[in-house]
């Protein structure tokens, strides 16, 4: 099946900053796409291309099989974009503001915009003004899921909203996916709701991909912790592939070791008697602290 | 902490906020009073001359609502006095704009979210605000009396007249302080605080034209107590008794308000909208209607119909004026008599209020500037809307909507003048025509500011507004100042035709069309390609 998005050696510049240095990204049909990278990494920047708002500097891009900036206005009949804040003009009213932007795309499930108001309790007669950061937030996501469209670009969506709504939204995108096959490509920051809801997820990094995969093979890239005490001073360690910020004093060893590298580096370990030993499971997040460390990628 | 802990600060920040445009308009009121004594001195020079000049105004009850009262001695201090009451109006409009934007407007926009956060006080905020406006309006009031007094007036005088300049500004910068307290919006405590002035006026102006049983109407006020200070023939020093007391009650009142609400939230309920849109808000462009309605019906009724009304009225008093005047008259005989007197008073008038319109068609085009700043715009052409008809959704405010309010303007001076000379048919199509030569100039300056906002959008406001101050520089005192004609043909105005009266040169108004869409043209090719948003 064709990529609903497919983008390769995206890049872009902003006077003398590098936002994008040939990124990578592809989305399938049908997926839930977690997009993730610290804060200026270029996600924003890769969505604004996406909507044909902004002109790439060189690479390719493909959305729906069209091209973002040539064929914008046809492509944004079949698409919602809710970005990570949402502006309301303050004379409008919420609900004024949901239709007016369904009318503008492919158009409005009335049935859905009553169900999606009550989820997500919120008062579409208060001017924009009125709302909180939150309620503005709301009105993006439901004029975005209320209306007919095959792709949904979430950019940090969930940015202002309380736990409970947190958790409507990932019902709703969850639905959304299994009922109505769409695509969605969510930028997020939060790791439990790309583990909620993505199929696969993408880290990008100073304008690159880093990782790509589902969240399986992501586990894999994740490191276990191991503090040992030894028999015998260990020696060779430091040169054993897979092994990351050994310290070693006297007996003790404390070492971070790839998921991949486990069983060497256990038998280099055993080879000098084993005391005792304290092994912390690989967690997602560590991999992703990992990429949001500053300094560049090795 | 006090409450007020901060407020030196704040005052600092909004100094700084409006480094540039304080400055601008303190010298602007400043200038006003100066201008009109030095040219007033040079005409009429004796108390005679004075007297005359005086009462051929005060026969016009139309003036007469503008300056009120005439003054009791015809000194060229108390002239100048009653005549430069309009500045007053003006002063107490700023003071208004002031306040909402440094209260109310911060308060839309989160900021003194923001500041409250930080070590200052509850009341910091809006004191400040009101610090910095009776600041200003004080060293408005010192420049107006040191002004008055370089032409050679009573020291006293010169002194009660700036300080009454100086008060306009002070008690409506309070009125402004409790007006921000009320709504949630800042759009709404402005209006309600242009409202309260409007009314000050009317009340003020109609207790002076009927006068008799009804003068006690002008006491009831705030313009009027300025007006009854009547600088320079009694200095009434006891009247700014009443304004100090009524200052520091509405200050003391906005405070209270104030501290009663929340952070953000008004006093009167806010309006809540519809749930559903109208079928009609389904366009761009039904969405403009929506964001330029309010200033399109306030520029209508503002400039097309009170404007329209009072160039139309007082046309036919200015040939009054000059009867008495024999050369002028001599010189206005050969170029049509009486109704020439007429003519160039309306070509003259039609000629400000274009310019006056002229900044409504730049803030139309750079209501596309502000959309895209505040990163509204975003959704709309991330959905199925293309940069050409979202562009083009706000252009038909910043072109059209000039043209139909010099139209209203025209048709509404025509028929008034025409009343007064009893001869609608004819002036209604002279004056119209009047008030639609001046649209190829509007349009040049509307058009600059579209280009810029497709060239450089983020010099576009400055170089829309500073475009529109060079124009009004040089169409007020460039003639003055004997400034070279290369230079003054810089401002388009200078290339309109004077009319009526005048004949009409096609070819200027062609030249000035073409340029319009040229630059339109510029800047729409050059926001089809470049990026957005440019924050
Ligand atoms: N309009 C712009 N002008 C200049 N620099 C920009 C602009 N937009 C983004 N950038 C820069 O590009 C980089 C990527 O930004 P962005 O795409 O917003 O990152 P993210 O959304 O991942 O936080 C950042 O360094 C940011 O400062
Ligand atoms: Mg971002």
């Amino acid at each position: 099946m064709e990529n609903a998005i497919s983008v390769s050696g995206l890049t872009k510049r902003f006077g003398q900053t590098k936002a994008l240095d040939g990124l990578d990204l592809a989305v399938a049909q049908g997926e839930v796409h977690g997009f993730l990278g610290p804060n200026g990494s270029g996600k924003t920047t890769t969505i604004r291309i996406l909507l044909g708002l902004l002109r790439a500097d060189g690479g390719t891009a493909t959305l729906l099989g069209g091209d973002p900036w040539r064929d914008a206005v046809a492509l944004h009949r079949r698409l919602a974009y809710v970005p990570g804040d949402v502006t309301l003009w303050p004379n409008l009213s919420g609900g004024e503001v949901i239709d007016l932007l369904g009318r503008l795309r492919g158009g409005l499930n009335p049935k859905r915009r009553k169900e999606l108001l009550e989820r997500f309790d919120l008062d579409p007669k208060k001017k924009g003004r009125a709302y909180s950061k939150g309620n503005r937030q709301k009105v993006g996501l439901i004029a975005a899921l209320a209306s007919d469209v095959e792709l949904l670009l979430l950019d940090e969506p969930t940015s202002g909203l309380d736990p409970l709504m947190e958790e409507v939204f990932r019902q709703v995108i969850a639905e959304e996916t299994k009922n109505n096959g769409r695509t969605v490509l969510l930028s997020s920051h939060i790791l439990a709701e790309v583990e909620a809801l993505c199929d696969r997820v993408s880290i990008i990094r100073l304008g690159k991909t880093v990782e790509t995969g589902t969240l399986t093979q992501l586990r894999h890239l994740t490191r276990t912790f191991i503090s040992a005490e030894l028999a015998t001073p260990p020696n060779g360690l430091g040169s054993m592939a897979g092994v990351h910020d050994l310290h070693v004093s006297d007996n003790h060893v404390k070492l971070q070791v790839d998921s991949a590298q486990l069983d060497p580096v256990l038998r280099q370990l055993t080879s000098h008697g084993v005391r005792s030993l304290v092994s912390q499971p690989p967690t997602l997040e560590e991999l992703f602290l990992r990429h949001y460390e500053t300094e560049p990628v090795k | 902490m006090t409450a007020f802990t901060g407020t030196g600060s704040l005052v600092r920040l909004i100094l700084r906020r409006d480094r540039v445009l304080m400055p601008i308009w303190m010298l602007f009121m400043a200038v006003l009073p100066l201008s009109l004594a030095s040219g007033t001195a040079a005409i009429y020079k004796t108390d005679a001359e004075r007297q005359g000049y005086i009462d051929d105004l005060g026969s016009s009850p139309m003036l007469i609502l503008f300056y009120g009262q005439k003054p009791s001695d015809p000194n060229l201090g108390a002239l100048i006095f009653w005549r430069s009451a309009t500045g007053i109006v003006i002063m107490a409009l700023i003071a208004v704009l002031f306040v909402i934007r440094h209260t109310r407007l911060e308060e839309e926009a989160g900021r003194r979210e923001l500041l409250g956060s930080a070590v200052v006080g509850r009341h910091a905020g809006l004191t400040a605000a009101l610090v910095a406006i009776s600041g200003a309006s004080l060293g408005v009031g010192v420049l107006v009396a040191l002004g008055m007094m370089s032409q050679q007036t009573p020291a006293s005088g010169a002194f009660a007249m700036g300080m009454a300049w100086a008060f306009a500004g002070i008690m409506f910068g309070a009125i402004a302080a409790v007006t921000a307290q009320l709504t949630e919006g800042a759009g709404a405590a402005r209006g309600i605080g242009i409202g309260l002035l409007g009314l000050a006026f009317a009340v003020r102006g109609v207790g002076d034209v009927v006068a008799g049983g009804w003068a006690w109407l002008s006491w009831i006020s705030p313009l009027g107590w300025v007006n009854q200070v009547h600088a320079f023939t009694d200095n009434r020093w006891w009247v700014f008794a009443l304004a100090i007391v009524a200052t520091v009650a509405l200050a003391a009142l906005a405070l209270r308000l104030s501290a009663r609400r929340d952070v953000g939230a008004g006093l009167l309920p806010p309006r809540l909208g519809p749930a559903t849109a109208a079928p009609s808000l389904s366009s761009p462009l039904a969405l403009a209607w929506r964001l330029h309605k309010g200033s399109l019906y306030g520029w209508l009724v503002g400039l097309g119909v009170v404007g329209g009304v009072l160039f139309g009225g007082v046309a036919e008093t200015s040939t009054k004026l000059l009867e008495d005047n024999e050369q002028l008259t001599e010189i206005l005989a050969r170029i049509g008599g009486k109704s020439g007197a007429a003519d160039i008073f309306l070509a003259g008038t039609l000629g400000m209020g274009a310019t006056a319109i002229a900044a409504y068609g730049i803030a139309a085009a750079l209501r596309m500037r502000t959309e895209e700043a505040s990163l509204r715009s975003e959704p709309l052409l991330a959905a199925s809307v293309s940069r050409m008809r979202w562009a083009a959704s706000h252009l038909v405010f910043a072109f059209l909507g000039p043209t139909v309010v010099m139209a209203v303007t025209g048709l509404f001076a025509g028929l008034v003048y025409g009343a007064s000379v009893d001869n609608i048919g004819r002036e209604v199509p002279r004056v119209v025509g009047g008030a639609l030569v001046q649209l190829p100039a509007i349009w040049v300056l509307g058009a600059l500011a579209v280009a810029m906002f497709g060239l450089r959008p983020r010099l576009a406001p400055a170089i829309g507004w500073g475009a529109l101050s060079l124009c009004i520089v040089l169409g007020q005192i460039g003639a003055a100042l004997q400034l070279s004609q290369s230079l003054l043909d810089v401002s388009p105005f200078t290339h309109i035709p004077r009319v009526p009266g005048g004949s009409v040169a096609f070819t200027p108004l062609l030249i000035l069309t073409a340029l319009a869409v040229a630059l339109a043209a510029v800047g729409l090719a050059t926001f089809r390609r470049r990026d957005i948003p440019v924050t």
